[in-house]
């Protein structure tokens, strides 16, 4: 017998006091929780974003379409960047301001290349405003996991008010299981030491969040 | 770590020693108020808490209870994903399949993502004595392999290290393993942490198998579930070329829709955090993105003993956030070495002994590591009872029994230590039956109170070295009844 039936042999020898009639998944689940907490306008919803993401020591700007090449620019100027990760299917507009080196997102580049790109420039897939989280679903705007990784710099452009949910069933329901994703709440940050928040351990340090949007 | 774990004294004697070195319990007691506050806020912010405590509760329970069904669902699901599939009876089984796969890449060392499993099953040394180095990534991992020490807490496994003592470490072992720590390295914590940054950088660069465990699997999608803060999981998923993920058979959830019940209490739960920074969640592979090859090993050692047990089944709820070790009155003085096991605290005094049997000194004191205060039950984010489960194992620990063990149904003898507890109940039972007997008895014990000893002789000397006698009262209370209120004009 291999493991797999011996162990799977015991699960059921486990569980005879289960009634075959036993509730359906649907029956003994209750969702009597909140689907949001709160009652929000949009534009509060925005606010409540950037609340929470600045809480948790995201920097959080906010512009327009019109003034997001500039902002991105300006962004990468002062942490003196002189090269920037860009997905393949990053608005090419958005970086249409600045001169810094840019390096394609690519399967062949190797980490330790990735380790010597200063920033790395993505959108979104959708952003949760209770929790102040952005999650990256791999989309040809936002790339293969690790550029958002291995640079110490990220920024993120979030268009608002589409993009943004008020809670964490709301995001769920946008996102597809299939695709990789990474929820970002923050940059990276440690508890390890007494129990205390420090941020910035192996993900990047800095992470810049900039709300797009004509509200 | 298992490994390190055996031979470990029971409870009480590790506990006394533990409750002596002041530095240690500064430290918890720091640490585990510090946190205590925290999420007492965190859960305040949401007002449905309780509801959201209900459904993990049921969901939980429902899957466990078509746990078949459930994994065969993920195996299916994982390998229509690309990812392949292995099941662990035991520890040793699921070593050796880690061991054989990481072989396979011809890679001699792998970096790891903070995993309670692997812990649980002794991997690193499994992998050392086949000649493969693991590197832990986690900061508190880090600086328990730095140190050769014991993991004390599920979350935070240095939380018996402050800083100065992590700074230490740091300087003194870091060049073993790869980069030295910096020159003039100090305590504060951001400087640690970057000290910790240097160090594993170049091995998450370099690494070309990545092992991790899993906070959820979800059956109906094949997805896992990775909660994180630091972005060492991150590196561990994403940069290598091999995957391989040991995880519990009981970390099921059904739906996708699932996740959001726990992604909104496991945060707030261990770290206080609304949302921790970084989730990573993955389904089989991806073409181009993270590794191309993706091992699920499913580990049973000891659950499906556990799920047999109709009261104990439910520690395979818990979801492994650590409150109940942070509000725990035991744990906070006694520390979590004193458990024996990589489950220390409140949980563990209930999932070691059933995941390991209560045959060793130290299982089958664990149940009695607790005042019972239920603080536990009360934070727990899925509603685990523990009191209950405890009072549930001290019964089977004296009173023997049925149990299931590796699969088969065995009969437990009576624990042999607990002879004096059970003549003292059996004599209490008759003096109880006996009413004038039990008058005589009140009374002599009243009249000779002044020569009564201030601890007990014999076998019950160890239950009084921790506790005063009650005072014997001067008259027996139901002889001072009928003298104030009794008979029938009484009760004025």
């Amino acid at each position: 017998m291999n493991s797999r039936e011996r162990i799977l042999g015991r699960v059921r020898r486990a569980l005879v006091d289960v009634p075959r009639d036993d509730p359906s998944y649907e029956q003994a689940v209750s969702r009597d929780y909140a689907c949001e907490h709160g009652d929000r306008s949009v534009e509060q919803t925005v606010e409540l974003l950037a609340e929470n993401l600045a809480d948790y020591r995201a920097i959080v700007h906010r512009t327009d379409a019109e003034g997001l090449a500039g902002l991105i620019a300006g962004l990468l100027e002062k942490r003196g960047s002189a090269s920037v990760l860009v997905p393949s299917g990053l608005d090419e507009g958005w970086l249409s301001q600045t001169g810094v080196t840019r390096v394609t997102d690519r399967a062949e580049s190797t980490p330790h290349e990735l380790d010597r790109v200063d920033s790395v420039v993505t959108a979104c897939s959708v952003a949760i405003a209770e929790t102040g989280t952005i999650v990256l679903d791999g989309s040809p705007d936002q790339g293969r996991r690790r550029i958002t990784l291995v640079p110490d710099h990220h920024v993120c452009v979030v268009r608002v008010p589409e993009q943004v949910v008020s809670s964490v069933p709301q995001g769920l329901e946008r996102l597809d299981p299939a695709r990789p994703l990474t929820w970002i709440s923050g940059p990276s940050a440690t508890s390890d030491i007494e129990l205390d928040r420090v941020e910035g351990v192996h993900g990047p340090r800095t992470l810049e969040v900039i709300l797009v949007g004509d509200a | 770590m298992s490994g390190t774990f055996v031979g470990m004294p029971a409870f009480p004697e590790a506990a006394r020693e533990a409750v002596g070195n002041t530095t240690l319990r500064g430290n918890l007691r720091h640490a585990t108020h510090t946190i205590r506050a925290k999420r007492a806020k965190a859960v305040t912010e949401v007002s449905d808490w309780a509801e959201l405590r209900e459904a993990g509760k049921r969901i939980k329970d429902h899957t466990l209870r078509h746990l078949d069904r459930y994994l065969e669902q993920l195996e299916e699901a994982v390998t229509a994903a690309g990812g392949i599939v292995h099941w662990a009876a035991d520890a040793a089984e699921a070593n050796e399949i880690v061991t054989q796969l990481v072989k396979m890449t011809g890679e001699s060392e792998v970096v790891k993502v903070k995993s309670m499993a692997t812990q649980e099953i002794g991997l690193n040394e499994a992998l050392e004595a086949e000649g493969i180095r693991a590197y832990e990534t986690d900061l508190a991992e880090l600086i328990v392999q730095l140190g050769k020490d014991r993991p004390s807490h599920i979350l935070v496994p240095a939380i018996h290290r402050n800083r100065g003592e992590i700074r230490d470490i740091f300087s003194r072992e870091m060049s073993e393993w790869g980069r030295p720590a910096p020159e003039g390295l100090t305590d504060t914590p951001a400087e640690l942490a970057e000290a910790a940054r240097l160090h594993l950088r170049e091995k998450f660069l370099r690494a070309k198998v990545g092992i991790s465990g899993a906070n959820f699997m979800v059956a109906e999608t094949g997805t896992l579930v990775v909660v994180e803060s630091e972005g060492n999981g991150r590196m561990c998923l994403t940069l290598p070329e091999t995957l391989i993920s040991v995880v519990g058979i009981e970390k099921i959830v059904p739906t996708w829709r699932d996740l959001e019940v726990f992604l909104q209490t496991l945060p707030r739960s261990s770290t206080a955090e609304r949302m921790n920074p970084y989730t990573s969640t993955w389904t089989g592979t991806t073409d181009g993105d993270g590794p191309s090859t993706f091992h699920l090993v499913l580990l049973d050692n000891g659950r499906t003993d556990t799920l047999a047990d109709e009261v104990g089944r439910q520690a395979l709820r818990c979801i492994r956030c650590s409150a109940c070790l942070n509000v725990c009155p035991v744990y906070e003085r006694a520390g979590g070495h004193a458990y024996g096991s990589v489950y220390p605290g409140p949980i563990g005094a209930i999932l070691s002994p059933q995941l390991r049997g209560t045959g060793s000194e130290i299982d089958a004191s664990l149940p009695y590591a607790s005042s019972l205060c239920g603080a536990c039950y009360e934070v727990c984010p899925v509603a685990i009872d523990i009191p209950e489960v405890l009072v549930h194992l001290r019964e089977r620990v004296v009173e023997g029994g049925e149990v299931t063990r590796e699969g088969n149904r065995v009969v437990l003898r009576p624990a042999k230590g607990h002879a004096a507890e059970r003549a003292a109940m059996r004599a209490a039972r008759w003096a109880f039956t006996h009413p004038g007997a039990l008058r005589t008895g009140q009374r002599a014990a009243s009249r000779t109170r002044r020569f009564h000893p201030r601890t007990l002789p014999g076998p019950g000397r160890a239950w009084s070295g921790t506790r005063d006698l009650p005072p014997v009262p001067a008259e027996p209370f139901r002889d001072w009844w009928q003298r104030t209120r009794g008979g029938k004009d009484g009760a004025r």
